[in-house]
């Protein structure tokens, strides 16, 4: 973890009224204006995916959500756990479908595959999962991917982070915690180690090698802010810790962004072929 | 002479102007109803403002030929009415616009002058700027409106002003931002704010009428305000909720409020020409 870091506390103390009056609007007006009214989610019994599901639920009904619980064999039993308590708070329809036998069928083709291809694998067979069920639920599916992982690239291409609409990709991991105790998720789920579950111990923090809480802080000032990383500096920041995520951030911007098209002709999809995704809605 | 205004804080359709017609027929026909004598409705209320290369599909001609303003201009004969849609002028040039219409005539067109081409705004890429700030004529006295981005300047509600206009009527689609730990987002406090100072430091009423809905992840805040001579605030619809709201506005309160606080007649326009003159045509420090 980085160390030697001396600075004001940043306060990202959010109004979560406002937040969950704008959010739950987002999602009623995206999904009934794409001629939809019902919502998937995959629920992980994480703190994001729970955040979807509560505020899809108060956006549209519980009985228009259907939380999808998706273990593989290693996942920890607290997660399908905690995602039951989920479901069970807010009455919405739910489904287990493990995935074992799906990233199994390509994992054992590959004797020697490393984590990271295991764990990327995992998390594009429940995005398959995801929109098989959105088609068959006839929902569209909610996304969970927080602003702070969006911006740090920790997240897998087409994996955990496809979806159709994203309520919380504007808000900090630590605002989403906020608003999730404000919401009435489980004291349990706010508390515990936010973690991707791919493999046995893995957590966030470990995996990053810095806690969301400082990271969130720095993220503020050079992204909301537009602080210079010499002005985050003087303001405390460790300039190797600055550096670091400046660099990781820069490094993910592919993930944030359609492939780019070469252009030819005079007007190119992605340049000036512009429309909103609400066209004519 | 105090008389009935109608706040038309809605949603709309993008791109779709024939459904949004239909909307403000109903509103109109509602406010009128009600005893409204003036309906404002947002800035490009007609069209949604997420436009891009929509625009030129979507614009249309003030004028009795037209489709969309044929029923307008017929039902503003028994109610006054400002819109907000998307011109094309004769030689193709599109501009973000506002008309008043009033007893079956286009009494003014105001073109947005000022266009937010920055952060999530790129209006300067699909829009014309807007060349003139004019007051004009109405049943109630002077009237100016402006739109949006236009009274995040000071400059041309100063115009208006100088120019007559004791009754603003400020249009806009302005996107929800700045979350903090106030119930209200930093783009509503920003915006009551200069509107509570306008109408205290103009001594005039400054109405402002703004959308509700989304397109995409923007949100529009609605919060719809008037303020009166005084700096008082009048009205204010909810924010995010579409709203038709119908206030009086009482328009011998600019006599009580300039007979006690001379702003106006105080205000000297000719020192300011001539600083004006020194700062942009004197030495090039």
């Amino acid at each position: 973890m980085i160390k030697g870091m001396e600075h004001k506390k940043i306060d990202l103390t959010i109004n979560t009224d406002s937040a969950r009056q704008i959010l739950t609007g987002f999602i009623r007006s995206e999904i009934n204006r794409a001629g939809f009214s019902r919502a998937v989610v995959n629920l992980s019994g994480g703190l994001d995916s729970s955040l979807s599901c509560y505020l899809a639920a108060e956006a549209l009904g519980a009985e228009n959500v259907m939380a999808l619980r998706l273990p593989y064999k290693s996942s920890t039993p607290d997660s399908s756990e905690h995602a039951k308590m989920v479901i069970d708070a807010l009455g919405v329809q739910s489904i287990i479908i493990p995935i074992t036998d799906m990233a199994d069928g390509l994992i054992n083709r590959f004797p020697d595959m490393n984590r990271v291809r295991q764990g990327n694998i995992m998390a594009r067979v429940r995005m398959i999962v995801l929109y098989d069920q959105s088609e068959a639920f006839h929902g569209l599916a909610v996304g969970t991917g927080n602003k702070t992982e969006i911006l740090l690239g920790y997240t897998t291409l087409y994996g955990d982070s496809a979806c159709a609409i994203n309520p919380l990709g504007d808000l900090y991991k630590t605002q989403v915690r906020q608003l999730g105790k404000a919401i009435g998720i489980p004291q349990v789920i706010l508390d515990k180690p936010p973690t991707a579950d791919l493999w046995l111990g893995q957590t966030d923090e470990g995996e990053l090698g810095f806690t969301y809480d400082e990271v969130d802080q720095l993220l503020y000032l050079l992204v909301d802010q537009r602080y210079r990383p010499e002005d985050c500096v003087e303001a405390g920041f460790a300039e190797s810790f600055v550096r670091a995520v400046m660099d990781r951030v820069r490094r993910n911007q592919f993930k944030r962004l359609m492939p780019p098209i070469a252009k030819l002709t005079n007007r190119t999809v992605g340049y000036d072929f512009l429309y909103l995704r609400d066209w004519g809605t | 002479m105090k008389f009935n205004i109608a706040l038309a804080q809605i949603n709309t359709h993008l791109g779709d102007v024939t459904t949004n017609l239909e909307k403000h027929l109903e509103l109109i026909h509602q406010a009128q109803a009600s005893g409204s004598e003036l309906i404002v409705f947002p800035e490009l209320s007609l069209t949604g403002y997420g436009l891009q290369d929509l625009v030129p599909n979507v614009a249309h001609v003030a004028c009795g030929d037209d489709p969309v303003f044929r029923p307008l201009l017929e039902t503003s004969q028994k109610i006054d009415i400002v819109v907000g849609f998307v011109d094309e002028d004769p030689r193709h040039r599109f501009f973000i616009a506002a008309a008043y219409l009033a007893r079956g005539q286009v009494v003014h067109i105001h073109h947005k002058a000022y266009l937010p081409t920055y952060g999530l705004f790129d209006e300067g890429r699909f829009f014309a700027w807007g060349d003139s700030i004019r007051a004009f004529d109405t049943r109630f006295g002077r009237v100016g409106i402006l739109i949006c981005e236009d009274f995040w300047h000071a400059s041309p509600p100063y115009l208006l002003w100088l120019d007559g206009a004791d009754l603003f009527l400020l249009t806009s689609a302005s996107p929800g931002r700045g979350l903090s730990k106030q119930p209200a987002l930093e783009s509503a406090r920003w915006v009551e704010d200069i509107n509570r100072a306008y109408a205290s430091l103009f001594t005039s009423f400054v109405v402002h009428s703004n959308r509700v809905g989304f397109e995409d992840g923007l949100n529009f805040w609605g919060g719809s305000t008037i303020y009166d001579p005084n700096g008082e605030l009048i009205s204010k619809c909810p924010y995010h909720e579409e709203t038709l709201l119908v206030s009086e506005i009482d328009l011998n309160q600019l006599h009580r409020t300039r007979a006690r606080l001379p702003l106006l007649r105080d205000e000297r326009t000719a020192l300011t020409m001539r600083e004006l003159h020194r700062i942009l045509e004197g030495d090039q420090r």
